[in-house]
This record gives C-alpha cells, structure tokens and sequence, in this order.
C-alpha cells in the first residue's frame, strides 16, 4: 500500500490529516468567541451539538484523524531519526532561513497533546461525556459557558491555556504551509504567498481562542 | 589582500567503513587566505605524506564549483558557510587568524563512510539508473523548432537541471531526506515534452528507490534549499509530490 510504503505517501497522510483538523480548529475557534459576544449564544450551540449522533460522529472522526497524525508522526520520527545515521555531527549549526517551529514539530506536537488531554478532562469530560453516560451533573452538560467561566475565574489556567495556544500557534505556522507543500498545492511563484496564507489563518485562529483565557484574564467575564 | 594565518583543523579520520573513527586535530600556521579550502587540505596532505602519514582522504575533482564531487561539512554547514558555494570555491580569507575549522563528512545512514571524510554517494546513481532518463526515439534530428517551450518552463526546467548530486541537500536535512535531490532530478525532465512520456512512471520508480535506500521522510524544513550550493528551490519538491501523488491517484 502506497500510503505506508511510500515515504510521499505517508507525508500525504500527515497532510490530509493536519489539513482536517485545521479546519476543525477554525469551527472550534469561531464557535468560541461566541462566548464572549454572547454567552446565551454559546450554550443554545453546545445544546445544538451536545451528544447528538452528528457530534458524536464527528467526534469519532476527528479522534481517528488526531491518532493517525500521531502515529505517522512517530512513525515518520523514528525512520527519519535512523535515516539520519548513527554518527551525530559533532558541529551543526542551524540555517537562518529555518524556522525554529519547522525543526521542532514533535515536540511543538506533544506539548500540543499534552495541554489537549487536560482540556479535554475541561470540557469534554463534564460536557460530552456526561450527556453520553449520565455520569456526573447532566443538567450542567450542555451550559457551556458556565464551564468556561469557571475554568477561566482560576489565573492559572487562563496561563496554561495561553501556554498551549502558543505551542499550537508555532505547530500551525509550519503544519499549515507545509501540509499544501506536501499536496503539491505549490510553486515557486506561490511559495511566498501560501506561507504567509498558512500564517495568516494560523494567526487568526489562535487569536479568536485566545481571546478567551484573555477577556477573563482581563477580569471583563466575571 | 593577501595574508597568512594560523588555523587549527579538527578533521575526521577514519580508516575504513567498518572502523572506528574520530577527530584528529591538525595546526597550519602560515596558510595564504587567497588559497582554496582544498588547496590547504593539500598542503595538509603534502605535509603527512612527507611524515610518512596517511594522508587525509577527501572527494574533490574539477575545483570549479560544477562537477559536485567535493562535500565536506565545515564548522556545521555542507560545503562550508557561504551561500550557494561547493566547498572548491570556499576560500582561507573567510576564516578568521587563530580559528578552530571542524571538518566532518556528510552524514547519513544511505552515504556510509568510505574513508575519512569521503562518503559512498552511489545511492544517488542508483535513484538516478531507477528513472532519471528519457527514451530517446533513434532517426533524423527533430526540428528544434517543432517543439516549442515558453522560455518561463525552460528556465524552470534549467534550474532544477543545475543540481550538480553533491549530496549537501542529504547532509544539511535532519531527517537525511534526499527529496530535493529526486525533486530536481524528477523536475528538469517533468517540466519538457521529453520527459512528459515517463512522468508518471519516472515519479514513482525514483521515489520507491530513494525510500529503498534508506533516506528520510521529507519534513518541508527548508534546510536543503538553504545549504544547496546551486540554490535549487524546494517549490521542485512540491512538483515532486503532485507527480508521485497524480501518477499514484491514476493506478
């Protein structure tokens, strides 16, 4: 099979999958600030998707997708990692025409997952889960934005939170640009402008979930 | 203007490819700066010989920057620190009286260590004997101008062509992917009518011998167009990708 055997078409996994959960985080992201502009607004969504078969699914979906990029990561890791050799260099130094996120995907990667686990245990735990198995406060399930303003009335995790949006943000600046790179979507004229694209989206993105830990941070929720 | 310096070199020495190697460190005092980096591993050698020491064992052949035998890793770059330079054209004047130049060969488990700091590059000739022709119909010369090529393709074709197989795109990637490389050598012919015929069967035999012989898994870090001395451009890498992936798409 092509898409394991081929070292293109295990990247074209790591790039269809990378592409779907941007635009993932984009809905997730302009769900979000609803919260802000209108806390009513917000539930009336978390109501709307709660734990009905299409959330559900696309739960399903999405988790599928988030452990494939996982595992070929690692994958494409440890054959690069052989690839390599054994012999290190003993002097090497970094190209200024590198970006730092570029060389430090893994890592940027696992902070990423890291930061998700804990956000999930947040939100999904109490919201999702609970309207699934009853456990716990079901009346709570889907009042999302008593979640937020309760999670976010601690500091410290309007901190934590802020911590990983700035992993995700330096994941994004590279994943995304270099996820079309991999597609082919690229040439030498739009080399430049699908780079500053990526970080334009990536940028907006951050900035619309951002804005939440922000805004109560900032004492204007409570 | 032309001066002496003082350098020390920390060169890699290994007898074999089996054997164990490490650094041997070297003093060169009075080395003129207009000379060539090569031409002072010369002297070097000269100097060992006439100890009656191994020389050091170093590829090199037309020393004008265009037939990509010579490699070397100096003070942690492929072929030095200078842009788009082979290390021939790198010169003494750009090392500073009294500096410590470290001396590595290209690293990667596809080029194992031959000797010293020459390493087996022959992975890239087999990739190169897996697609990287065009069938050629036997006759009377075609009219030149009966094919016609916008000079924008022909120029796009060229550059990719300019790749000279030093391997710096294998020794600068931290995944040891030689993806800049099959991309060039995929893209000069995927650009002209010539090589359109086996495009798609080109694509897909290079890349399965580039993954065969054990070279990394492309990570778009931009290293390689960094380091290359030609400055191919990895958007070639991206034509690659939409060959492979168009002729995979087809079957």
């Amino acid at each position: 099979m092509w898409l394991i055997d081929s070292s293109i078409g295990r990247k074209f996994i790591m790039s269809i999958t990378g592409v779907f959960m941007v635009l993932f985080l984009l809905f997730h992201s302009l769900m979000n600030i609803v919260v802000i502009i209108s806390p009513e607004g917000y539930n009336m969504i978390c109501e709307f998707l709660g734990a009905n078969w299409y959330a559900v699914a696309g739960t399903g979906v999405l988790a599928t997708g988030f452990v494939i990029h996982i595992l070929y990561a690692l994958l494409l890791t440890f054959q690069n990692m052989r690839a390599r050799g054994a012999v290190k260099y003993a002097l090497k130094k970094s190209q200024k025409e590198v970006d730092w996120a570029s060389r430090n995907m893994l890592v940027l990667g696992a902070i990423v997952l890291g930061f998700l686990v804990l956000h999930l245990y947040n939100f999904w735990y109490k919201m999702q889960f609970v309207e699934l198995t009853g456990l716990g406060d079901v009346n709570k399930a889907a009042d999302g934005a008593y979640w937020v303003a309760r999670l976010f009335s601690n500091w410290v995790y309007c901190v934590i939170y802020i911590i990983w949006l700035v992993a995700l943000w330096l994941h994004l600046t590279h994943g995304v640009w270099s996820a079309l790179q991999t597609l082919g979507l690229n040439n030498k004229t739009w080399l430049p402008r699908v780079k500053v694209i990526a970080n334009i989206v990536s940028t907006i993105v951050i900035l619309m979930f951002m804005s939440i830990p922000v805004y109560y941070l900032l004492g204007c929720g409570a | 203007m032309e001066k002496n310096i003082n350098v020390t070199l920390k060169i890699w020495r290994q007898a074999g490819p089996k054997a164990k190697g490490e650094f041997v460190t070297y003093k060169m005092d009075n080395v003129s700066t207009d000379s060539s980096f090569l031409e002072m591993l010369d002297v070097l050698n000269e100097k060992l010989i006439k100890q009656r020491k191994e020389p050091i064992a170093f590829d090199h052949d037309c020393r004008e920057g265009i037939c990509g035998m010579c490699s070397l890793y100096i003070n942690g770059h492929p072929h030095g620190m200078d842009g788009e330079t082979t290390t021939c054209q790198l010169h003494m004047r750009r090392f500073k009286d009294g500096e410590t130049i470290t001396v590595e060969p290209w690293r990667s488990a596809a080029f194992p260590v031959i000797k010293d700091l020459m390493v087996d590059r022959g992975a890239f000739d087999k990739i190169i004997q897996a697609g990287g022709y065009v069938s050629v119909n036997t006759g009377g010369v075609p009219d030149g101008n009966a094919i016609p090529i916008s000079k924008v393709v022909a120029d796009e074709a060229m550059d990719a062509a300019s790749c000279i197989g030093c391997g710096a795109c294998v020794a600068a990637c931290k995944n040891g992917s030689a993806m800049l490389f099959v991309a060039a050598k995929v893209s000069q012919m995927a650009l002209l009518p010539q090589g359109k015929v086996e495009a798609s069967h080109r694509a897909k035999v290079m890349v399965a011998k580039m993954d065969e012989l054990g070279f990394g898994n492309c990570t778009n870090t931009g290293a390689c167009e960094a380091e290359c001395p030609k400055a191919i451009s990895i958007s070639h890498i991206a034509r690659l990708n939409r060959e492979f992936l168009s002729a995979k798409f087809k079957d």
